[in-house]
């Protein structure tokens, strides 16, 4: 069963936010690792890269199919999770433990338009 | 609406991931594709494959019938001999790849993909005018398992009681069971030992049930026959070959006897042996571990020559690789190609198309 954790917020194409100041951790969320099954490789951006809100920036591969990853908000790429390079499966032992990228954000008013856990869990149900 | 096969309960009743495929809804995985697909190689596993089109070609003209619309050469094939081969059209484009079982004087099984039963069976009754010959429409009455992997003959052997450790790679026989007559053919579409079992809904149902409660077999999902038969280099219609891209191309010509006297497709395989052809069907290596999937662009010195038709990252050697068609110029083994994969590109070589051992039983 996939688990949900509280103090983040969620995007509809399942990514989570982790905000610390102005910057953001963007991952992808337990229940997102259990749909895609086997996670065996991410592609990510580069430091410096920008993101904006809604628009892909990189994807998360299956053994079957690749899953556009969609930033749920917009910035500056100032850090990516270089471990998931080698140890891509590290998504599928604990998608909130493991962000992918760190984003400096621009306009942090756009995580006001993402969801809440509770309301996140109800998009999954749903 | 997608057809069931007679063990969509079964799947359902597993949890397995349901998909669409060729018509008919399917079980992707069980568990995942990764343990399916070890289960196969290093032990057994068994696939409702049930979804696989068959037609029966009985009568006086029935050897003539199937050398005229098939690739490989069936003249005086021993009974219980099976061939591997397509179906053309005049331009040497692909209709299907099938297999060819020789049950007996004037009997043919053909076995077709379930994604071209319409277009094939319409196709086989187009091209028989002038032949004496019964075609049979069978893909209703059976139910299909195939059985894979290097314990598949103990397993067969043991858990369904079916006598098949006589049986050579590549042939059949029938086999009385509960009233009926399975076909069981050491045959599969892994690259490993196994056998596939054509017999009612109600065998094969019972069958599936047998395998499973023995616990020595684990039930395998469409994902891993993908992988597994990508990894060593077979192809799957719709991706490595198609109406656009012939036997020819996509280095399959072994199985096209242009020695034999005629069939639908010969003159446009004849011409393209002697002139070349545009594009051919090449293995690609990626250095880094992105992967390519299908329909993605394939470049040379930033210019496109040709696109993926099948890719993974091979579970068997752990590296990124795809079958690729692309132009002939680029085609020669040890070519630098680049593989466009999202917005960047990645580097690869031109390689042999099995990037895995077959391991038959021959």
């Amino acid at each position: 069963m996939a688990t949900f954790e509280s103090g983040l917020r969620y995007s509809e194409s399942h990514e989570y936010v982790r905000t610390e100041g102005e910057y953001a951790y963007i991952g992808i969320s337990d229940y997102a690792q259990h749909a895609l099954g086997n996670i065996v490789y991410v592609d990510m951006p580069e430091v410096d890269d920008e993101v904006s809100a809604g628009e892909e920036f990189g994807a998360v591969e299956s053994v079957k199919a690749a899953s556009d990853l969609i930033s749920p908000v917009s910035g500056t790429v100032v850090e990516v999770n270089s471990a998931l390079d080698d140890e891509p499966e590290l998504l599928n032992k604990d998608a909130f433990a493991n962000w992918i990228i760190k984003v400096q954000m621009s306009d942090p008013s756009e995580l006001d338009s993402l969801m809440d856990v509770e309301a996140y869990k109800a998009h999954c149900e749903a | 609406m997608d057809k069931k096969t007679c063990l969509y309960d079964k799947h359902v009743a597993l949890g397995a991931l349901m998909s669409p495929f060729g018509g008919f809804i399917m079980p992707i995985q069980y568990s995942n594709i990764t343990d399916e697909h070890q289960a196969v190689r290093n032990h057994c596993g068994v696939f409702d494959v049930s979804h696989m089109g068959e037609v029966r070609i009985t009568g006086p003209d029935a050897e003539r019938y199937v050398n005229h619309i098939f690739t490989n050469d069936v003249t005086d094939a021993p009974t219980g001999q099976i061939y591997y081969g397509m179906m053309l059209y005049p331009n040497g484009g692909t209709v299907d790849d099938l297999l060819v079982y020789k049950m007996g004087a004037d009997d043919f099984f053909l076995v077709i993909n379930a994604a071209n039963i319409d277009k094939d069976v319409a196709w086989m009754e187009e091209h028989k005018a002038g032949f004496d010959i019964t075609l049979d429409h069978q893909s209703d009455t059976y139910g299909q398992l195939a059985v894979q992997g290097p314990e598949a003959e103990d397993v067969v052997e043991t858990v369904l009681g079916l006598k098949v450790s006589d049986l050579k790679f590549y042939t059949a026989k029938t086999i009385p069971a509960g009233g009926e007559e399975l076909i069981v053919s050491r045959t599969g579409y892994t690259g490993e030992d196994g056998f596939e079992i054509y017999g009612s809904h109600t065998y094969i149902i019972e069958a599936w049930d047998a395998l499973l409660s023995s616990n020595r077999c684990k039930p395998c999902g469409l994902g891993c026959r993908d992988t597994l038969r990508f990894e060593v280099g077979l192809p799957l219609y719709g991706d490595e070959l198609s109406a656009d891209i012939s036997p020819v191309m996509a280095g399959l010509s072994m199985f096209c006897k242009l020695d034999k006297a005629e069939f639908i497709g010969k003159e446009a395989l004849v011409q393209q042996k002697a002139e070349g052809v545009s594009q051919k069907l090449v293995g690609i290596e990626l250095a880094d571990k992105a992967i390519p999937r299908h329909g993605y662009t394939v470049l040379h010195d930033g210019q496109p020559v040709g696109s993926v038709t099948t890719g993974y990252h091979c579970i068997s050697v752990d590296k990124s690789v795809c079958m690729a068609l692309v132009d002939t110029h680029v085609a020669k083994l040890g070519t630098a190609l680049q593989v466009q994969i999202r917005k960047k590109v990645f580097d690869g070589t031109v390689v042999k198309k099995k990037f895995y051992e077959k391991h038959y039983k021959k």
